[in-house]
């Protein structure tokens, strides 16, 4: 594992040092090609990890593996069994349909956890900036007011860990801002923020995860 | 879990109502392709009649065949199924409210159709209820097994001959037992036996098809 930021010790994580995620020794193979292989990591409460590395190294792929989409051929990733909701997953695609309207798109990907609650949503699109398109048909929308959308839903989900696939993608400065303090939010409360990103995080205590250099060490 | 299940139902006629394009071509296909046979091989009242039963069904067929492709290829594309895969409610739940959605848009339609398409064939008319409730019993099976077909095809871009020649051994017995109840039904026989072999199929598909769907949803994923 390689790490460039400080270690940080989560001092606000209400829960005590219980793992949330743990992952023994994880490789992938795509397309008879080895991407990454004995990836070892704790995830803790109150840490954001910043998955790094060029493109097609894998990262979108460790991010599958660890919710599932993608079988784990090798090592195992186990989630804590204390949690009601281990994880939310966000992709790459957003899970929106266009001709639905963004209030209509988060009470279906609501109804995913068993719950529906108007006035949820509605805080929820608040929370990103997008309030006042609840009616508006995702097909409408911008390439970055759709990203905000789909990111509202983190907040309609008691999930402990997020999984992040590039959510920053054409969300524009303010905006990014606005996400960089709901991710700090979410980390204070608990719980624990995985994602890919290109762009730089302006924010303290992340810990790197850089797939490229891992792959390097792994050769030598 | 109902509320879950109404919920995605209810998401899936919204999108048709928002664009109702798709829906309709199975349909029109159904409607033409009845439409046709009296031009094309006899405008006889006597053969036609005869012919009815079974040009129906394989109507109903090829178009539900048509329509099988929209179960999960916009979700798939957009993203929306790793989502529906990754919920915390039971996924054979998902699969039946994808399929029951599909039912209610492509398959129901057919049975409102038939009544009217069949006078086309100079079907008798008392053998109409007894088409409808083949057609009721029989387009549920259809659409049940077709969803495996689509799952499976998730992960493939042009999966159409495919898609067909997978699903396609799985409708011959529907379609049998389907044109046969009719056949019986417009001669005044009884047609006990082979609605209840239609039933027993559409149970046997209600019990293994959704979680032969999620499975192959799952694998589809293994692509994206």
């Amino acid at each position: 594992m390689n790490i460039d930021a400080p270690l940080n010790f989560a001092p606000y994580a209400k829960q005590s040092s219980a793992a949330l995620l743990q992952v023994n020794r994880l490789a992938c193979e795509r397309d008879d090609r080895m991407l990454y292989q004995n990836l070892s990591m704790l995830v803790h409460c109150g840490e954001i990890w910043h998955i790094k590395g060029a493109n097609g190294v894998g990262k979108t792929s460790l991010l599958r593996q660890l919710s599932g989409l993608l079988p784990l051929v090798h090592g195992q990733v186990e989630w804590n069994r204390q949690l009601e909701c281990p994880f939310i997953y966000l992709g790459h695609k957003l899970g929106l349909k266009d001709h639905l309207s963004a209030e209509e798109n988060l009470a279906w990907l609501e109804a995913l956890s068993g719950v529906s609650n108007r006035i949820k949503r509605l805080a929820a699109l608040d929370k990103v900036g997008m309030r006042g398109y609840e009616d508006s048909l995702v097909g409408h929308l911008s390439a970055g007011q759709k990203r905000r959308v789909a990111l509202a839903r983190l907040h309609l989900t008691q999930a402990s860990v997020w999984l992040l696939d590039e959510p920053l993608t054409a969300i524009d400065q303010s905006g990014i801002l606005v996400q960089q303090s709901n991710l700090r939010q979410h980390t204070q409360q608990g719980g624990a923020v995985l994602l890919t990103s290109h762009q730089d995080l302006d924010m303290a205590n992340v810990r790197i995860l850089n797939l490229s250099a891992l792959i390097k060490s792994d050769q030598c | 879990m109902l509320k879950y299940y109404l919920c995605l139902v209810w998401r899936d006629l919204l999108l048709v109502m928002r664009q109702p394009a798709a829906v309709f071509n199975p349909l029109v296909f159904f409607v033409l392709v009845v439409s046709l046979f009296p031009l094309g091989v006899t405008p006889q009242a006597s053969q036609l009649s005869q012919l009815a039963a079974g040009v129906i069904w394989v109507a109903a067929l090829l178009s539900t065949l048509l329509s099988l492709d929209l179960i999960f290829r916009s979700d798939y594309d957009d993203g929306s199924l790793e989502q529906l895969l990754l919920g915390s409610q039971p996924s054979w739940l998902l699969a039946l409210a994808k399929v029951t959605a599909h039912w209610l848009v492509s398959g129901l339609p057919l049975v409102i159709l038939a009544p009217i398409v069949s006078s086309m064939l100079f079907m008798p008319y008392h053998a109409l209820p007894g088409m409808l409730l083949a057609l009721l019993l029989g387009t549920p099976t259809l659409s049940l097994f077709g969803a495996v077909g689509a799952a499976l095809m998730t992960g493939v871009k042009d999966g159409g001959i495919l898609l067909s020649l997978l699903v396609l051994p799985w409708y011959i017995p529907v379609l049998i037992f389907g044109a046969s109840a009719v056949q019986a039904a417009s001669s005044g026989m009884p047609m006990n036996a082979q609605l209840a072999l239609l039933g027993a199929l559409l149970i046997f598909a209600l019990m293994v098809t959704p979680a032969a769907t999620v499975a192959a949803l799952r694998v589809g994923q293994m692509q994206g």
